[in-house]
């Protein structure tokens, strides 16, 4: 049940792109608020805003650092972003599991014809 | 245990590898001959492609149209840079949903591997955001089937 809920928050937490690319920033490292809020052209608020979600998700932590407060990603934070991409994966497998079944049958046609023509010639 | 890899690199690419049983020229030519295209290039189960369009030659389009036969449906469009058959491909493309996203840049290459292919793509979008903007349509076109599965282990 607890994991249920957990996933759920995180899944909803990773629906923004804004988001997202905040937890890409902070798989390099630590960063504070307005270094996070730089790169996205909006303001210090909205991003705290992004943060907090992500924070009640349990993917963010922070530290406190006299007056700052420096965010990290949390060891879920990094699960996520790995499950994430594992997702993606998944998706890709799909189409490509597909692709294998396309060319074990590209391969046989081709056989077929040179067969049918030798014992053509046989015969 | 999966055959597929996928990564990003830096601040803008994406790198996938997966190896085939096939050799090079077949695994190049699925990915070329818009009759085989069709019949893989899909998805999520019970997606199709009624149109496929892929002139395989330098400055050579490609469409793609995808319908879920519900009324929902995508289109992507592209244009061919470099073919070097049956080795690597370069190309742009770019999804319409509908408007158009920022053009992804792949450069798509079959390496002979033992008797298979080792194929290596690699996509570079103009910046970070843009990158993160299209794992997460994949992200959420993947993620029905992901549900269930993830449904089926918390269980």
């Amino acid at each position: 049940m607890t994991l249920a809920l957990n996933l759920d928050a995180a899944f909803s937490a990773l629906a923004d792109p804004t988001r997202r690319a905040i937890l890409a920033r902070l798989a390099k490292g630590e960063a504070s608020v307005m270094e996070l809020a730089k790169p996205f052209e909006m303001t210090q608020p909205a991003i705290s805003q992004h943060l907090k979600v992500l924070e009640d998700a349990g993917l963010v932590t922070r530290r406190v650092d006299g007056t700052k407060r420096p965010r990290r990603l949390a060891k879920a934070g990094i699960e996520a972003m790995d499950q994430w991409l594992a997702m993606l994966g998944k998706a890709l497998e799909k189409n490509y599991d597909r692709l294998d079944e396309v060319l074990a049958g590209m391969e046989q046609p081709m056989i077929k014809t040179i067969s049918k023509t030798k014992r053509g010639e046989n015969r | 245990m999966s055959k597929l890899t996928l990564k990003t690199e830096g601040d803008t690419q994406v790198i996938v590898t997966r190896r085939f049983a096939a050799p090079p020229e077949a695994v190049y030519r699925a990915h070329t001959d818009p009759k085989l295209i069709q019949k893989w290039l899909l998805g999520p189960e019970g997606w199709t492609m009624p149109v496929c369009i892929n002139e395989a030659r330098p400055g050579g389009k490609i469409r793609y149209e995808w319908t879920n036969g519900e009324g929902g449906g995508f289109h992507l469009t592209g244009e061919y840079l470099q073919l070097e058959p049956y080795n690597r491909i370069l190309h742009v493309e770019r999804m319409h949903l509908p408007d158009p996203t920022p053009d992804n840049q792949v450069e798509t290459r079959f390496d002979a591997d033992g008797t298979g292919t080792l194929m290596t793509m690699r996509m570079t979008l103009p910046d970070a955001k843009t990158r993160a903007a299209m794992l997460a349509t994949g992200m959420e076109r993947g993620m029905e089937a992901s549900y269930a599965r993830l449904e089926g282990m918390i269980e």
